[in-house]
């Protein structure tokens, strides 16, 4: 103790006590920090919380009861999975009506997520949200995945997962930045313009494995810089403009006369 | 013109032809400029400048020998360990010191001949091409005295028999090369698939096979036949797989307006080839709100819900349907091969 008091003046003091202070608050954090809450464990509370916050958020579009209308489909037995997808990525509430709903920064917390989602799953059965062990790169396999991957996703999704268009103003959105349990979520319940990939079409270890394979993208490119993983188009344009006009510009200097 | 002909005279009509092609006339008159005046550079004039440039090309050369000595380090040092960071730096390191070395050797060459060699320029007039008569005399004689000691001419026999053999001989290339691209001229390969009557489907990629009960509406399953895992290894497999690979879609049976020959799809479940009729891309982009599916290469558009109708791009064709049902198992099984030809046209496709 007495080495430690003679040493509060060092210059270093300052940045060690920063950096023991914020790894105290990271591990307090990481131990209480609230878990996705599931439909399984969700209580009567949570599924009135989620029913005013359907009546305040959703009811508009999909009707006071979740049974649809003339512009939204009915949420009766599409699960907790969709809600939490369509909720978590910011999708729903849509803010425009366009080709598709944009995912956006989420406008419900955690909290209200789970609790909507809850809600709506108390309405009729449907996919339930994955569990953390479902969504596991770790314990995926990511060669399985690929041929998985190439197979079902890969013709809307781009080879290593970068998007891709499809028709009227409507995508498939980049992969690269979804998170493995929205990945998952989307798989399990085919959101918009995508079809679904039951757990009996793609296992849930699959499911697992094409999550492995869109992480081990994280990595990048062996090759450098992928410039977007978007194939012939990028690669064409950079070597047409960029390419071509380093060779002229070296036959422009070769041919100038000196002065 | 120093001199103006009378009017209709022989020389005025040929003027006034050539008054058409004006820019061939002055062009005879332009005087010859000869060799433009030698201009000094700096590095003519300056001996500091000269030194300068000088030691620019050393320079360059230093950093080239650099490079090659880097790309050597880099090869035994930075061997690409299997991982996407390592096999990365590696790359990059081998590409930086080889693009140094040979860029460095490339500059300094072409700043060399630019800055210190000789600018002075000369004039080296064209020669005829044509050689000289008698040299062409004796390359004639030389000929006609090789054809008189072969005794070609006089030995008929011997010049057919060359003749003969030297016209046989391509056959013990050709022959080969063309009985050996002979396999694909069998077009009829093309108007079966392995699809018959009582085939189950399977998954792509793993083969597991596809109960009707699994596919719920809205869901997309790419499809191969079944087949033996020993039979998907197998050599022909990828050329077979490649005809037969079908998408099948669940839809609600109340939205499917027509199919192509009714029956062919059982309780909302229709299978559709996935090769394109355009020019046999997988078509495999499904919307499941609209029911379309598009091609990738050239964006045609097939509606699956109304029996795979051309809706927009460059198709001709539907996309021909695999008429399926169920067995007893509640496998999803084929009822018969495509109704015609898959993929794009070709000139025996009606025969």
């Amino acid at each position: 103790m007495k080495a430690l008091a003679a040493r509060r003046h060092h210059r270093a003091a300052p940045v060690v006590m920063l950096l023991l202070a914020l790894l105290v608050t990271g591990g307090v954090y990481a131990a209480l920090a609230p878990s996705p809450a599931t439909a399984a464990t969700a209580s009567t509370a949570d599924i009135e919380t989620g029913k005013k916050l359907f009546q305040a958020n959703c009811a508009t579009c999909h009707g006071p009861d979740a049974e649809g209308s003339a512009e939204a489909p009915s949420l009766v037995g599409v699960g907790a999975a969709a809600v939490d997808f369509q909720v978590s990525t910011g999708r729903m509430p849509m803010q425009a009506s366009g080709p598709q709903a944009l995912a956006k920064p989420r406008q419900l917390d955690e909290e209200q997520t789970a609790a909507l989602a809850a809600f709506v799953a108390s309405l009729g059965s449907g996919p339930a949200i994955p569990t953390d062990e479902q969504v596991d790169a770790a314990q995926g396999d990511a060669a399985n995945g690929m041929a998985l991957f190439r197979t079902n996703c890969a013709m809307c999704h781009n080879a290593i997962g970068a998007g891709g268009a499809l028709s009227a103003g409507k995508f498939a959105p980049s992969l690269l930045e979804t998170s493995p349990r929205n990945i998952y979520q989307a798989m399990l319940t085919g959101p918009q313009s995508m079809p679904v990939f039951n757990d009996a079409n793609i296992t849930p270890e699959g499911k697992r494995d094409i999550i492995a394979f869109l992480e081990e993208q994280h990595a990048g490119s062996a090759g450098g810089n992928p410039l977007g993983g978007l194939g012939p188009v990028a690669e064409g344009l950079w070597a047409w403009v960029l390419g071509l006009a380093i060779l002229i510009g070296g036959a422009v200097w070769m041919g100038a006369k000196s002065s | 013109m120093s001199e103006n002909p009378p009017p209709n005279s022989p020389r005025s009509r040929e003027l006034g032809r050539t008054r058409e092609t004006a820019a061939l006339v002055h062009a005879d008159r332009f005087p010859d400029p000869g060799v433009p005046e030698h201009k000094p550079r700096l590095t003519d004039t300056d001996a500091r400048a000269a030194k300068r440039a000088e030691r620019t090309v050393t320079t360059l050369f230093v950093l080239s020998a650099l490079g090659t000595i880097g790309s050597l380090v880099a090869y035994f040092a930075l061997r690409p360990d299997g991982t996407v960071p390592g096999v990365r730096l590696s790359t990059l390191a081998l590409g930086v010191t080889l693009a140094l070395s040979l860029l460095g050797i490339g500059f300094a060459a072409v700043h060399w001949a630019k800055s210190l060699m000789s600018t002075k320029d000369y004039i080296d007039d064209r020669h005829p091409i044509a050689t000289s008569q008698e040299d062409r005399d004796v390359a004639v004689l030389a000929l006609k005295q090789g054809v008189e000691d072969s005794g070609i001419g006089r030995r008929g026999l011997l010049k057919g028999a060359m003749v003969g053999a030297l016209l046989l001989f391509p056959a013990t290339i050709a022959v080969p090369l063309i009985s050996s691209v002979g396999g694909d001229w069998n077009v009829s390969a093309f108007r079966h698939t392995l699809w018959e009557r009582g085939r189950r489907l399977a998954y792509d990629p793993d083969g597991r096979l596809v109960k009707a009960a699994d596919l719920t509406i809205g869901s997309v399953a790419h499809v191969q036949p079944e087949a033996s895992e020993e039979e998907r290894t197998s050599h022909e497999w990828i050329t077979e797989k490649a005809k037969a690979v079908v998408l099948l879609v669940r839809l609600n049976p109340e939205e499917i307006r027509s199919e192509q020959r009714p029956g062919s799809s059982y309780d909302g479940i229709v299978a559709y080839s996935k090769i394109c009729t355009h020019v046999g891309c997988p078509v495999a982009l499904y919307e499941q709100q609209t029911h379309h599916l598009l091609c990738p290469c050239h964006q045609s558009t097939f509606d699956i819900a109304d029996g795979a109708r051309v809706v927009f791009g460059p198709a001709k064709r539907p996309l021909p349907q695999l008429p399926i049902t169920v067995d007893d198992e509640g496998y999803l099984v084929a009822e018969d091969d495509f109704s015609e030809p898959i993929g794009p046209s070709y000139w025996e496709r009606l025969k």
